[in-house]
């Protein structure tokens, strides 16, 4: 168990390095001159030499990448994420006002997508090339083929725009005072970003889950099963579930990444406020402190939901239980 | 599966209902008036051959009828043809698997199905206990104590008549333990609280009777020793309290000594009154525990005869039975033309095959009876 922890620590630090650097680097070539990009262009090309000069210095211009990526990581173990350019604030503060409206999002997209998913996987795999089977593989592979940000737009102009069901963006409502803003509110702004996000995550689990479907109902054990006297859906209930949960669980956990990407996408078409916005403007202004701190935060999400699945794989297959006390054992 | 193609089941036009089959007279030479008494009376003539089968010195007719018959069963797949040109030009066509099948399990009886792995003999297994594949087309009928059986009726006497005692712990769910699965959930009904109690009083009952401790049942399936198995997958099926067992190779991947435990379980539970379908590639095994042998070949029973019979190839009447005969090992392995074993050579090779222990019990048996039983009248 020890050995486990250990493991996975040293794991996770190898890649906490590995997402900053890489970060830093990338930072460091793009053309985007961070300091223009934080005066603005208008304003620096109206600006003298000398105060563009003085401006150079007050930022450090010049700077070799390893010294600044060596500042940056002692600062790190500080526990000081550094200053975000763009916002003008520590950016550990601008991550977590952010991920505050941006986890909701995203945790409710993942509910629904593992949710819907799974149920309508397993209604297109018991009624395997039938109509209901058709429709929804039909409808899955049309939204896996779909871009979310182009679901974005449609489901604003259909119903933000023509039916006004929804507000067409924000996260709350806009010329409220915050401390004013109810629940209802909130959850009126995300449906609409949420159900985006959701919806590429539920076709990939939903055709995975009706293979899986497929396979488990025609296996041994479920027909076995049927040969005593259970139904169909009853096999699927008592057998089927169980065997069922796992590959989705494993799928649904390692989506978490796909989420987030998608969420850089889907926070910019309707102006959430969230991480994924807050990274687009970090990327556009060279902010390279707050990019690599929700390069950082997004990594450990992602790493967070595979280990998740590693420890769920042992809680719900004895089989797996036994492989990983026998392999530690060896080792 | 759920939707069976009952239209396809073509019952017999002159078939007697529910009934008794003691009227109708096929296969036989003995006239069908005499038949027809032999079965109301629950006694016959060992070797007398009626519905294409003699019987062994066991077999009873309790109530008038066959515990299980089976009578001209065909199963084919309508499945796109292979050897089309080219995959678009695919035409669908009709594959047959099995065809006019007969076989029939009285009480008392275990009825071993030999027959080279392939054959179809699992879709045999499955075509009984009223599980088709959905482009499946099935015709013949099955009486199940007498009373005529259509797809429907068949998956309803899963687990409450006919239960299978399947091949290996692949039909076991991986997931849960294996105690759990053996009481089952009582075929899908919802059972009471005292029902549950019962089932798993019955169960321990079972586990205890077959030597398998208290820490067993809650074990997972791969945690199982192959003994402890078919232990447990004997136990699966008779915890339904069936009253025919279909048994689909239950034995391989067993140690002899663990193979004949197995077939004595499948004895005793025949002597206590029910029937036993042993489904099997080992003939060997076959005679050394069953009362009647169907000689399986190319998707039909080409030969249904008692056990003794196979004391001399003289006694067998199909080209094929024979050839098996003459492939057993105390009759020196010969396999003449198209062999039922390729590997086995057409000289005898004693001295580079090890001769496997003969089988004492199979030969009492079939030595025992030949006296009585006498040449198949066909």
């Amino acid at each position: 168990m020890l050995r486990f922890a250990l493991r996975n620590i040293a794991k996770f630090s190898c890649l906490m390095a590995a997402v900053s650097v890489l970060v830093f680097v990338l930072v460091s070539l793009s053309p985007i001159d961070p300091v223009q990009a934080s005066v603005g262009q208008a304003a620096y090309l109206n600006m003298g030499e000398a105060k563009r000069a003085e401006l150079a210095r007050y930022w450090d211009v010049g700077t070799p990448l390893w010294e600044r990526y060596a500042n940056w990581a002692g600062a790190l173990f500080r526990g000081d994420l550094g200053m975000s350019l763009r916002y003008n604030a520590p950016v550990s503060e601008v991550i977590a006002a952010r991920a505050a409206s941006s986890l909701v999002l995203m945790a409710s997209a993942w509910a629904i997508s593992g949710v819907v998913g799974f149920v309508l996987g397993i209604v297109a795999g018991m009624y395997r090339g039938r109509a209901a089977d058709r429709l929804i593989k039909g409808c899955c592979i049309a939204l896996a083929a779909t871009p979310a940000f182009w679901l974005g737009l449609v489901c604003l102009m259909v119903f933000a725009v023509w039916l006004g069901w929804f507000p067409f963006g924000f996260s709350v409502p806009v010329g409220v005072v915050a401390a004013e803003v109810t629940v209802l509110d909130a959850l009126r702004h995300l449906v609409l970003p949420a159900l985006t996000l959701s919806v590429v995550g539920i076709a990939h689990i939903a055709l995975h889950t009706r293979e899986k479907a497929i396979d488990v109902m025609e296996g041994d054990y479920v027909r076995f099963a049927q040969m005593r006297g259970l139904g169909r859906w009853q096999a699927l209930l008592r057998h089927g579930l169980r065997n069922l949960a796992l590959p989705a669980l494993t799928l649904q956990l390692a989506s978490i990444s796909e989420i987030f990407g998608g969420s850089v996408l889907v926070e910019q078409v309707f102006s959430y406020p969230g991480l994924g916005q807050a990274a687009v403007v970090a990327g556009l202004g060279g902010d390279a402190a707050l990019l690599v701190g929700i390069a950082l935060v997004s990594a450990a999400l992602v790493f967070g939901g595979n280990m998740a699945a590693n420890l769920l794989y042992g809680l719900v297959d004895p089989r797996m239980r036994k492989e990983e006390a026998r392999g530690s054992a060896y080792e | 599966m759920g939707r069976l193609p009952t239209e396809h089941f073509a019952y017999e036009a002159d078939a007697p209902g529910a009934g008794v089959l003691g009227a109708h007279a096929h296969g036989g030479t003995n006239g069908s008036t005499q038949g027809a008494d032999a079965h109301e009376d629950g006694t016959h003539k060992d070797a007398q051959r009626h519905h294409h089968h003699s019987h062994a010195h066991s077999s009873r007719h309790a109530g008038g009828h066959h515990l299980l018959q089976v009578e001209g069963l065909s199963i084919s797949f309508m499945m796109y043809d292979s050897a089309a040109p080219s995959f678009f030009r695919a035409k669908k066509q009709e594959v047959p698997v099995i065809r006019d099948l007969s076989i029939s399990v009285h009480v008392g009886e275990i009825v071993a199905v030999v027959g080279a792995s392939g054959a179809g003999k699992t879709l045999l297994a499955d075509a009984l206990m009223g599980m088709f594949e959905p482009n499946a087309r099935v015709s013949g009928t099955i009486w199940f104590d007498g009373a005529l059986q259509d797809a429907r009726s068949l998956a309803g006497l899963r687990g409450r008549g006919v239960s299978l005692v399947p091949q290996s712990t692949a039909y076991l769910d991986p997931l849960m333990r294996v105690g759990r699965q053996v009481r089952g959930f009582g075929g899908g009904k919802r059972l009471s609280r005292s029902q549950k109690l019962q089932r798993a009083q019955s169960q321990r009952a079972l586990f205890s009777r077959y030597g398998l401790d208290e820490s067993v049942e809650k074990r997972y399936p791969h945690q199982l020793s192959g003994g402890m198995a078919r232990r447990v997958l004997l136990a699966s099926a008779l915890i339904d309290q069936p009253r025919l067992i279909v048994a689909d190779e239950p034995t391989p991947g067993l140690d002899l000594d663990l193979a004949a435990r197995a077939l004595a379980d499948f004895r005793e539970f025949a002597d206590s009154g029910k029937g036993v379908l042993l489904i099997t590639h080992d003939i060997e095994l076959a005679l050394r525990v069953a009362d009647r042998v169907a000689v399986f070949k190319d998707g039909t029973v080409v030969e249904e005869t008692a056990v003794a019979n196979f004391a001399s190839p003289d006694l067998l009447s199909h080209p094929y039975s024979k050839e098996l005969w003459h492939a057993l090992p105390e009759h020196g392995f010969t396999a003449p033309e198209e062999g039922y074993s390729p590997e086995l050579q057409p000289e005898p090779q004693a001295e580079m095959q090890p001769q496997p222990p003969a089988s004492p019990l199979g030969e009492s048996r079939m030595s025992g009876e030949s006296e009585e039983g006498g040449p198949p009248l066909c």
